[in-house]
C-alpha cells in the first residue's frame, strides 16, 4: 500500500515533469493543426460559394492589408493559434480569452488578457502561457532574437509581429500591460507583449517578450513569407 | 493487497493478467489526464499572469 503511493508520487513528478509535456505539447500542436484546417476549409467553402469577382485588366495595386479585428474572445474561447517559427515548424498553440490556469493555460495553451486589445489593433495584445510544464508553449521564449516573426492565425488571416526584447519583471509588474507597456502614454503603436515564469519552475519572476506589428495578410492572400522563416 | 486482488480475479494465471494489465492502464490514464492536472493546480508553485 505505501509503496503504491509511493510510486503514485514519483509518478506525479515525472508526468508533472515530462509525460504531461509531451502529452500537453502533442496536444496543442495537433488542436491548433486542427483549428487551422477548419478554418482553411470554411474560408475554401465560402469562396466556391460566391465566387470572386472576374479579373479586371488591371491588377489591384498591392496596398499593405487593414488588419481585421476580432471581438474580444469569451473566457477559454479559441480565437486564433500562434506560430513561431524560431520554435520549430510543427509549433502551433491555440490562443483562447482569459488567463486562468485551470479553463485555459493548462488545457488550451495561450491566453489572452482580457481587456487588452485583440491582433492588429492599436495598443497592446497581451498574452501569457506556460514555460514549463503542460506542454509549455513558451519554454523557448528566451531564445527569441530581435526580428523573430511571431504570427498570430485567426480565422480572417495572418498578424505578424517582429520580437524586440526580453524583460525580467516583478510578478505584479502590471504596467506591462498598458497600451505602451511601462507607460502611461497613449498608444499609437501596435504591440505585443507575451508574460511567462522566471526563472524557469519557480515564480518569483516574470519573464515578458515585447514585440511589434508588421503586418496583416488576409487569409484569401495565403500564408505570409513571415512563417517560412524557419532557423 | 495485490495478493487477494490476484485471488479474487477469475480464470487462469494470464487471464488475470490481462485484466490487470487493462486494469493498470486505466488508472493511469485518468491520473495522467484527470487526477495529475488536477493536483498540479493545488501544490504547484507556477504563475504565468502579472497581476
Amino acid at each position: 500500500m505505501l509503496i503504491t503511493a509511493g510510486v503514485i508520487t514519483l509518478l506525479f513528478v515525472a508526468w508533472q515533469l515530462w509525460i504531461g509535456d509531451w502529452i500537453g505539447a502533442a496536444q496543442k500542436n495537433a488542436a491548433g493543426q486542427s483549428i487551422t484546417a477548419q478554418w482553411e476549409d470554411d474560408f475554401a467553402q465560402s469562396r466556391t460559394a460566391s465566387p470572386a469577382p472576374a479579373p479586371t485588366d488591371e491588377p489591384a495595386p498591392p496596398a499593405p492589408a487593414k488588419p481585421v479585428i476580432a471581438p474580444q474572445p469569451k473566457d477559454a474561447q479559441v480565437f486564433g493559434v500562434m506560430r513561431i517559427p524560431r520554435f520549430g515548424a510543427d509549433y502551433q498553440v491555440p490562443m483562447a480569452g482569459g488567463v486562468s490556469r485551470a479553463r485555459t493555460l493548462d488545457p488550451i495553451g495561450i491566453g489572452h488578457y482580457p481587456g487588452t486589445p485583440m491582433p492588429g489593433a492599436v495598443g497592446n495584445v497581451a498574452v501569457a502561457a506556460h514555460r514549463t510544464t503542460f506542454g509549455k508553449p513558451f519554454h523557448r521564449i528566451a531564445d527569441l532574437q530581435a526580428g523573430d516573426a511571431i504570427v498570430i492565425e485567426t480565422k480572417a488571416g495572418w498578424y505578424t509581429y517582429r520580437f524586440r526584447n526580453l524583460e525580467y519583471v516583478t510578478p505584479h509588474a502590471v504596467d506591462v500591460l498598458q497600451p505602451v507597456p511601462q507607460t502611461s502614454i497613449r498608444a499609437n503603436g501596435k504591440y505585443l507583449t507575451m508574460t511567462s515564469c522566471s526563472p524557469m519552475y519557480f515564480k518569483s519572476e516574470r519573464i515578458v517578450a515585447y514585440s511589434v506589428f508588421e503586418s496583416f495578410t488576409p487569409r484569401a492572400d495565403g500564408a505570409p513569407a513571415s512563417l517560412a522563416e524557419v532557423s | 493487497m495485490y495478493a487477494a486482488l490476484w485471488r479474487i480475479l477469475p480464470g487462469p494465471w494470464w487471464v488475470r493478467l490481462l485484466i490487470l494489465l487493462a486494469a493498470a492502464a486505466v488508472v493511469l490514464y485518468a491520473l495522467f489526464f484527470y487526477v495529475f492536472p488536477w493536483v498540479s493546480l493545488l501544490i504547484d508553485p507556477q504563475d504565468v499572469t502579472v497581476r
